[in-house]
């Protein structure tokens, strides 16, 4: 009996270690950033190198946004991702729709055609895009970085894919009651869906936040940078400011990692239905 | 002919709503890779206009260039050694986690923050780990185990798998996201009952956990492959393309010939590459995922 407790608090006491050892190695990067961003220039470039600040010092981070405009570049990629997450989810809700609740001839080929464009990889087509943004003088603009994305095959098939699991019932009774297509859609499908729709926005909020090749080719100007591209401009300065450079890191993956730990649930509720139920 | 006017109706109606999708993709998806192929068959001027023909030409030389053959030869290392690596450490870490203990909903959390941290965070972040010099993290933790120092991104031995190494933790998040709900969903009773015929641990990972997740392992498979293909920031950040271009895969060498060279022509047929390879990995996935569907 007590041999048998023992052992069993052994088991727990290894899977709390073993877990601990797992965590400490996956969050290690991130913790070496925070760490080295709340340090002075000397401790950041000392030897042997600290991972835990022996002295706090919080100068880095204003340091960080003299050095580059960090807020503007935060604005910029806020606007872009807001933008963006905003469009899809209209356009994505409309798809779905149509594709859940109304018959019609050439669905079937149109809703592959949808699909098709998840094979499609922008790399891809990102020479004759960059040369179309190009001829319309686009570059540096919202538009430039936004518009080519508000449309979205894997939201469209999310959420048609949640639209499906709703009563078709509802569909007629809203009929009957002289409810409008459009109105149906407003005010029935999309309440229900919210939780389709927190996953699609959290998504396509951090996916876009996260943009690296489109941007960097649609931005000349500083002030049209985004975070992500941004961040270069504190790397090519003096090499010993280590701590400034993580301390623009550290402000630039607040957002995205406060996102997750907000939206943790839906967003892995949405990814793990898309994978594991195939 | 009535029937006819309804359906079309229902069509016009229909595009209603879809097309503000449709006008999207068709301008920016469709369009742009009608094009991409268009521009693959010719040389370009700087300005992207296409200007002697080559035809199929264009793809002879590149698949006959030294310098394709070599990025593609870097784009398939990289996959080789980023894939099975991260799906391997995502693996251990959803068995690890997919107990019920106290707090275990900080350590799921833990373990999937990778996913929220962009190429260029991450990259900037390794980049200092990687450093060469005595203050580099890794260097000196190498050195108090007394191994040697190592070049990471310098010597081009190192620089492929530097780079792997690093979007291997990048990938973490998203798959261990994927294998725990993999893990979750399968039957219980399974391992009860293997349990009770006295099969330990070892061999109930290879011959239920391993067989059963195996879709979902397939899954992370495939989309991993097309991600490491596509990796572009941490080459541009860490290394671009270098040392003597031993990690410049395709991607990169797309970027480099397009925007750096303006030669539009053989970037695109490089494009057109890129896309057959991803195109063959998503029907691959699809026809997998039909099937499982069938089995349901």
């Amino acid at each position: 009996m007590k041999t048998g407790l023992m052992k069993k608090r052994f088991t727990r006491f290894v899977q709390y270690l073993l877990l601990t050892i797992g965590a400490l190695g996956v969050v290690f990067p991130i913790l070496y950033a925070i760490g080295l961003s709340l340090m002075s220039a000397g401790e950041a470039s000392s030897y042997p190198p600290h991972m835990i600040p022996h002295h706090l010092k919080f100068t880095a981070f204003p340091a960080a946004m003299e050095t580059a405009p960090l807020g503007r570049f935060m604005l910029n990629s806020f606007v872009v991702s807001l933008i963006v997450t905003v469009a899809q989810l209209i356009t994505a809700s409309l798809a779905a729709y149509a594709f859940a609740f109304l018959e019609f001839p050439l669905k079937k080929i149109l809703f592959l055609l949808f699909l098709s464009t998840m094979m499609i990889p922008g790399e891809s087509t990102i020479i004759p895009n960059y040369l179309t943004m190009r001829s319309l003088g686009w570059i540096d603009t919202f538009r430039g970085l936004t518009v080519p994305f508000m449309a979205t095959a894997f939201g469209t098939f999310l959420l048609r894919q949640y639209f499906l699991t709703l009563p078709k019932e509802l569909f007629d009774a809203a009929r009957i009651d002289g409810c409008g297509r459009f109105r149906f859609l407003w005010s029935i499908v999309l309440p229900m869906a919210r939780p389709a729709l927190g996953t699609l926005g959290v998504y396509a909020f951090i996916t876009t936040w996260n943009q690296y090749l489109w941007p960097l080719l649609m931005t000349n100007s500083t002030s049209m940078r985004t975070v992500q591209i941004g961040i270069g401009m504190l790397q090519f300065q003096d090499a010993t400011t280590w701590n400034v450079v993580m301390a623009g890191v550290v402000i630039i993956l607040l957002p995205s990692l406060l996102t997750i730990v907000l939206g943790q649930k839906q967003l892995v509720k949405g990814l793990t239905t898309g994978a594991v139920k195939g | 002919m009535v029937h006819r006017g309804k359906s079309l109706k229902q069509l016009s109606y229909a595009l209603l709503y879809l097309s503000p999708s449709l006008l999207i993709f068709i301008v920016f998806i469709f369009f742009p890779m009608a094009k991409t192929f268009y521009l693959s068959l010719y040389l370009t001027n700087p300005h992207g206009d296409p200007v002697v023909w080559k035809g199929i030409q264009s793809y002879v030389v590149l698949l006959s260039s030294e310098m394709f053959r070599k990025s593609l030869w870097s784009s398939l290392l990289f996959v080789f050694f980023t894939v099975p690596g991260t799906i391997l450490v995502a693996l251990a870490l959803a068995l690890l986690a997919n107990v019920r203990l106290r707090g275990i909903a900080i350590f799921r959390m833990l373990y999937s923050s990778t996913i929220g941290v962009s190429v260029a965070s991450a990259a900037t972040i390794w980049m200092f780990l990687y450093a060469p010099g005595n203050n580099g993290m890794f260097n000196y933790l190498l050195g108090l185990i007394g191994l040697p120092k190592v070049g990471w991104l310098v010597t081009t031995q190192t620089a492929l798998p530097a780079l792997s190494l690093m979007s291997i933790w990048m990938g973490l998040g998203f798959n261990f996201i994927i294998l725990l709900g993999g893990l979750q969903s399968l039957p219980e009773d399974i391992f009860e009952s293997a349990r009770i015929d006295g099969a330990g641990w070892w061999r109930q990972l290879r011959h239920i956990t391993v067989p059963l997740l195996s879709p979902t392992l397939f899954f992370v498979l495939v989309v991993d492959t097309i991600n490491a293909f596509q990796a572009f920031g941490q080459f541009n950040i860490l290394t671009q393309g270098g040392p003597d271009n031993a990690s410049n895969v395709i991607v990169y060498s797309i970027y480099r010939e397009a925007f750096f060279n303006s030669r539009f022509g053989p970037a695109s047929a490089q494009a057109v590459i890129l896309f057959l390879i991803i195109l063959t990995l998503t029907l691959i996935q699809f026809g997998v995922v039909e099937r499982k569907v069938h089995y349901q």
